[in-house]
């Protein structure tokens, strides 16, 4: 069974649309998926953030929040809905790091439902094996 | 050239990449086997995805349709 593992690192707009697009493709393809949400990846999916248009990457400038109002205008479909389709087409997993949870003293309850656990870095390698392992 | 009857057709012209593909996956599960399927796809990413996901999923891709800015695939779920 072929496997990619994304460590969702990165709670902007953008890297969140290409996570999702990415998780999505892997999905249709019957690749089986993870996505470790840590830091800023895992801030976008606390309960009260989920679904939320995010701002764009600082890093792009205008061109960012240009590229959001073109995505907008062209109704393009957000992180959140993308991440939802790659999960109603596949087999789609989404794990809380352990470490941000503590952090920011979280619990699972305050995150959306689509996380499924907590777990620590060395499980989430494990379970990586040789499949491929994305940093976003 | 005949047009292949289709059983259900999906327009996702106004979806991105990958939801003509997400779309068509949904349809093809809702489906029973034998059914063709038509997706209306202006993604140009459809134009590989589409058939590499076929292939794999071990559906028939009947014809890929040229219609000016889109393309229609047909596709038939495997029996």
């Amino acid at each position: 069974m072929e496997k990619m593992s994304i460590v969702l690192f990165s709670g902007t707009g953008d890297k969140l649309q290409a996570a999702a697009t990415m998780a999505s493709g892997a999905a249709a393809m019957g690749v089986e998926t993870h996505v470790f949400l840590t830091f800023w990846g895992l801030n976008a999916l606390r309960k009260d953030m989920a679904g939320k248009a995010l701002p764009m990457s600082a890093d792009y400038g205008q061109d960012g929040e240009n590229m959001a109002k073109l995505m907008q205008d062209k109704g393009a479909h957000g992180w959140y809905e993308v991440f939802g389709m790659a999960r109603d087409v596949g087999d789609v997993h989404f794990h809380a790091c352990s470490h941000t949870m503590d952090l920011m003293d979280l619990t699972l309850d305050d995150l959306d439902p689509i996380v499924e656990d907590v777990i620590g870095v060395a499980t989430f390698v494990s379970n990586a094996g040789d499949g491929n392992v994305l940093f976003i | 050239m005949t047009t292949p009857s289709v059983e259900r057709e999906i327009d996702a012209r106004s979806s991105f990449c990958p939801g003509p593909l997400m779309e068509l996956i949904r349809a093809i599960r809702e489906s029973d086997p034998g059914t063709t399927i038509a997706v209306l796809s202006k993604d140009p990413g459809s134009r590989t995805d589409i058939p590499a996901w076929t292939a794999k999923a071990g559906h028939e891709l009947v014809a890929v349709e040229e219609q000016g800015d889109h393309a229609r695939f047909i596709v038939r779920k495997a029996s």
